[in-house]
């Protein structure tokens, strides 16, 4: 108990003393999770919604496997990337093993399954309500997808948080590929684990009651702009 | 602006329509003209819905054919269809009149305009920014009419429009399809209530447990129907 009175104060102490260390650390987190969430939902979006609306032989078994991707092991994710991007693998020439854009490109790999997953299920029970007017209008395949994103995007933005919620808590596979670099890599959830390994609980706490903050607040922050759960919205 | 061609006459010849197994349309032959309101009648299960959605296009026939005047592909474009639960997009009541427009690249200034009249006409006026799904039963369904005519069809067709409605929302609805009617626009629907069949028809299409059991002038069938089973219906028996 007396470690997590101790986390709450160090937490406290960082953010207030504008721990210049800490800032930039948080800022990087945000900015690999966030391009990582944008570049993925770019990605799962359509995709998701390709899958409901779409019926083509292996069908079920496609969608089979991106439910099973969901629980990629990150570690796993983390160590395929590597290899891809060492000196001595396909992708090596492009020097970014231990870089934030190595970090992106995992946790895009990790999250494209999951918010491709909830996208389709989402988008599939609007489109068992919309079926018959949208072949009643005579849309393309191109329009009902846009019309079927656009209509569920509240819950689309619920899947693309989920996403978000995975990629900023996440640690195995880019402490693999971003190495942990101090002013280079380093971001909250590595961060937590280095001082955990150093025996420095009271910071690593202090440092998970922030990244909790921070998940918090971004979640708050695009419910509140999106304006969920008022009346007379979706 | 270039016209569109007229889809009438539409021809189906010996269409069945089976489905999971089940016969649906039994050796359906039939030549629908644009000049006459047809009203499709038959007690529940005897293949309405399912005679409006193969007209439509929403339901393939196993056997026989069926052909509008011009290829069935781009006569679907000159045809709505009004769902017995009608479909409320997710989107305000305004925005769902709007989306087919949007469909067919209408210009805003043009798009607006027709969205107005047909708020207007719908008595929906002041209620545009109103999710669709606030909206009552009648309400919906007139919205529904609205979205159905905005872009102006040859055809409309209507599933059971009124089932569930009140008589003010009936008569509302009615109305509309009077308007419908008099811009020139033919009107399909199917029902079950012999009132709004006498009002609406000027032929009727009868059919029982899939089959076509006759194409009569409204005023002969209501008079002298030509088969037993529309007799059995009008006279209120169990058809059999």
């Amino acid at each position: 108990m007396n470690d997590i009175w101790q986390g709450i104060v160090e937490a406290l102490r960082l953010v207030f003393s504008f721990d210049a260390d800490l800032f930039e650390i948080v800022l990087r987190s945000l900015h690999v999770t966030v391009t990582a969430v944008v570049i993925a939902s770019a990605i799962a979006l359509p995709l998701g919604a390709w899958l409901a609306v779409s019926r083509f032989r292996m069908r079920r078994f496609t969608i089979a496997t991106l439910n099973a991707l969901m629980g990629l092991p990150p570690v796993v994710v983390g160590l395929m990337v590597y290899i891809l991007f060492s000196r001595s693998g396909p992708f090596g020439v492009f020097g970014l093993l231990f870089t934030p854009t190595a970090m992106i490109i995992a946790q895009v790999i990790i999250i494209t399954p999951l918010i491709a997953s909830i996208t389709h299920q989402a988008i599939r029970d609007l489109w068992a309500e919309y079926h018959d007017l949208l072949i009643s209008l005579n849309t393309t395949k191109r329009q009902r997808i846009a019309t079927l994103i656009w209509d569920s995007r509240r819950s689309l933005l619920t899947a693309s948080l989920a996403g978000f919620g995975r990629a900023i808590g996440e640690v195995g596979a880019i402490m693999i590929v971003g190495g942990n670099i101090d002013h280079v890599t380093r971001v909250l959830t590595t961060a937590i684990a280095l001082e955990t390994g150093k025996g420095d609980f009271a910071l690593a706490l202090g440092l998970g009651f922030i990244l909790i903050a921070l998940a918090f607040f971004v979640n708050m922050t695009i419910h509140i702009l999106s304006k969920t759960e008022r009346e007379g919205r979706w | 602006m270039s016209h569109p061609s007229n889809i009438f006459p539409l021809k189906i010849d010996g269409v069945h329509v089976r489905k999971r197994g089940k016969v649906l349309l039994s050796d359906i032959s039939l030549a629908l003209g644009g000049d006459l309101t047809t009203v499709v009648m038959g007690p529940n299960g005897s293949g309405k819905t399912t005679l409006m959605r193969l007209m439509h296009g929403l339901e393939r026939p196993r056997q026989g054919s069926l052909q509008w005047a011009i290829p069935n592909e781009q006569a679907r474009s000159q045809q709505s269809f009004v769902f017995q639960t009608p479909i409320m997009m997710r989107r305000r009541v305004s925005e769902n009149l709007r989306y087919p427009l949007k469909l067919i690249a209408m210009p805003k200034q043009e798009a607006e305009t027709l969205v107005e009249k047909w708020l207007s006409l719908t008595g929906l006026s002041g209620k545009e920014k109103l999710p669709a799904q606030f909206l009552s039963g009648g309400e919906r369904q007139k919205l529904a009419i609205a979205r159905a005519m905005i872009t102006k069809p040859q055809v409309l067709f209507l599933d059971e429009p009124t089932t569930n409605l009140d008589g003010q929302s009936t008569k509302e609805i009615e109305a509309l399809l009077a308007t419908v009617k008099a811009d020139g626009t033919c009107v399909v629907v199917s029902t079950h209530d012999l009132g709004q069949a006498k009002r609406l028809a000027d032929q009727v299409i009868f059919l029982n447990k899939g089959h076509m059991c006759e194409m009569t002038a409204a005023s002969q069938f209501f008079k002298k129907p030509l088969s037993r089973p529309a007799q059995q219906y009008l006279d209120g028996e169990i058809v059999e």
